[in-house]
């Protein structure tokens, strides 16, 4: 025991050596630059154009792509490219607190279920319905009965994708806790409390994060369905499914009201799946599962 | 065999129990009073007594939650608000519409997944491959809604080859059929396409490196028939592992889908469900398409043991 503990290499040293084989995966450099830019101009985007996305001018309608207006005005004169980059930190936002919902029930559910067996059965039961629903059908029927809002949206794609993310920590917790270590932690007199934070969980983490990064990419591409059919964020706040779903009609006539919001769901969703894809290959090559 | 389908039948009314318990629950999700939500805010006193009575919320919850269930085992789901026709008889009557989209859909997705699949897995790491893998990766990236715009956009106002919606029945017109539901199917069929593609590559990459490839290489049958004839068997395994998978995100993209073409089937129905409020029809649907999904993922199970003799021979598990 002490022998490995005096060659394992420092914290540091193997934190540092995690990082390098991350950035030397093509899919994780790539993903991370694609989904980099997204965040940077969604924070740093709308400071930048300086522009109103709600400011009307009737006079400059339906105006193409141009210098002026770089992706073009929408049917009330709206600058399309600061609607886009206001709709980025909505569409983003609602995206990470749902991944910081599921991070945080996930983790808790799928560690009760996976550390006390007789909570388990209840727990997985509820899960397996919730799972049985199709996903994005249960976000829409969840967020049809709670009136549509941003809070709904991210109260509804939490639900669908916790049980998901629950499943995936509990089928490591059921690993790890059968390992020496944990068996000699919990001779030792260590509380169950301890055993779940301290030993079991810093050795889930892996396939959780990953785990996040496609739940990430999922809400996004949800909240995108919910908001088309009016069931997300208000038009006065345009994330990018209302920006599609306000451009439909006018589709013949301006195309690239509804061709600028799609792309940037696919530059997001795009580096995100590339992100989960490096970071799968890096952390966690035994979990080539494809999720649902 | 036998046994094991049945005792698969069994494990699933739990769930289907759970699951029903859920969809009747959601009308307790809508925040303050469900009758004045659903009436709007014209609706008279009156109104709102009788949408209560209607629904049964005038009812103790337990009495509600029997008389849901004493329903349902009859196959009575309520009866929708916007149309005032029973919800079960709505349903199966545009079901015709939504199945035969979600067969064409589910063809179009297995050609091209696997053939896609096949092709980068034989030219591991070479260009054709690499391609592939992009189409995936894209595929399964892009918002279906937002594809079907761009079709429409494309192929209807740009070149006028496709009507840009509307629904012709196969039993009227095969052709108008094909020519009305091509542009749906491809875009529910086009994301899972990517999903198939990436699990096709990375099962053939393996059984590619298997020993009994390699020997029946040796023995100098064709390349052709080592692919066709002994890596494709085992190929199939995992594609019918993600089927209930894929008809559940095909079934659940349909209302959508079935919205932008306007398609008459359970999507559509569904959509408009959701923006009128029509609560008995959202629950009865939720649950109609839950309920068909866990039946055909028992049956994509047993089709599963089938198939695999390992499973098969060993009795079922």
């Amino acid at each position: 025991m002490t022998d490995l503990a005096l060659t394992a290499p420092p914290r540091f040293a193997r934190t540092r050596a995690t990082l390098r084989r991350m950035l030397a995966n093509r899919s994780f450099a790539l993903g991370s630059l694609l989904f980099g830019f997204i965040c940077i101009a969604a924070l740093v985007g709308p400071l930048l154009v300086g522009i109103d996305p709600n400011a009307l001018s009737i006079r400059d309608r339906f105006q193409p792509p141009s210098w002026q207006f770089l992706l073009g005005t929408d049917n009330l004169g709206r600058d399309m490219l600061s609607r886009v980059l206001y709709g980025a930190r909505l569409s983003l936002g609602i995206g990470f607190a749902v991944i910081v919902l599921n991070a945080v029930f996930g983790v808790l559910l799928g560690a009760l279920a996976g550390y006390y067996r007789r909570l388990d059965n209840i727990l997985m039961r509820v899960a397996d319905a919730l799972m049985a629903f199709p996903a994005v059908l249960l976000a829409i029927g969840i967020a049809a009965a709670l009136g549509p809002s941003a809070i709904t949206a991210i109260v509804a794609l939490a639900v669908v994708y916790i049980p998901r993310t629950a499943r995936v920590v509990r089928a490591s917790i059921l690993v790890v806790r059968e390992l020496d270590y944990v068996q000699a932690a919990r001779a030792s007199g260590a509380t169950d409390a301890r055993i779940i934070t301290r030993h079991i969980l810093p050795n889930c983490l892996a396939p959780l994060i990953v785990q996040l990064s496609f739940v990430f990419a999922y809400a996004i591409l949800s909240e995108a369905v919910l908001s088309f059919l009016g069931l997300g964020s208000p038009p006065t706040v345009p994330s990018w499914g209302v920006l599609i779903s306000e451009g439909r009609a006018y589709m013949r006539e301006a195309a690239w009201l509804t061709m600028v919001p799609g792309v940037a769901i696919a530059i997001t969703v795009l580096g995100l799946n590339l992100l989960g894809d490096g970071l799968r290959d890096v952390l966690d090559p035994r979990m080539k599962v494809e999720q649902g | 065999m036998l046994g094991y389908t049945v005792s698969r039948l069994l494990q699933a009314i739990p769930i289907l129990f759970l699951v029903s318990l859920m969809a009747f629950g959601i009308i307790y999700l809508i925040p303050g009073d469900a009758a004045t939500v659903i009436g709007g805010p014209s609706a008279s006193a009156q109104d709102l007594a009788q949408i209560r009575a209607n629904l049964g919320l005038d009812q103790p919850l337990h009495v509600q939650i029997l008389t849901f269930y004493t329903n349902l085992l009859q196959g009575d789901l309520g009866r929708s608000l916007l149309l005032g026709v029973p919800v079960t008889e709505a349903i199966i009557q545009r079901s015709p519409v939504t199945i035969g989209i979600a067969i064409y859909s589910l063809v179009l997705t297995i050609v091209l997944g696997l053939s896609t699949g096949i092709i980068a897995a034989l030219n591991h790491n070479r260009w054709l491959d690499q391609a592939a893998t992009i189409f995936a990766l894209i595929g399964v990236s892009l918002p279906n809604f937002w594809l079907a715009l761009v079709m429409i956009v494309l192929f209807s106002v740009n070149l006028g080859w496709l009507p840009t919606g509307g629904y012709v029945p196969f039993s009227q017109d095969p052709i108008g059929w094909l020519r009305t539901a091509t542009m749906p199917a491809v875009s529910l069929a086009l994301l899972q396409a990517g999903l198939l593609t990436r699990i096709t590559r990375s099962t053939m990459l393996e059984v590619l490196s298997q020993d009994y490839i390699r020997t029946a290489r040796s023995k100098g049958i064709s390349e052709w028939k080592v692919v066709g004839k002994h890596a494709l068997a085992n190929v199939m395994m995992p594609v019918v592992t993600v089927l209930g998978l894929i008809l559940s995100v095909l079934l659940s993209g349909s209302i959508v889908i079935e919205t932008i073409f306007g398609v008459p089937g359970i999507g559509a129905l569904l959509g408009n469900a959701i923006s009128s409020r029509d609560y008995p029809m959202i629950q009865g649907g939720l649950l109609f398409v839950t309920a068909a999904l866990l039946l055909l993922n028992i049956l994509v199970d047993v089709l599963y043991t089938w198939l695999d003799p390992r499973i098969r021979v060993g009795g079922g598990k």
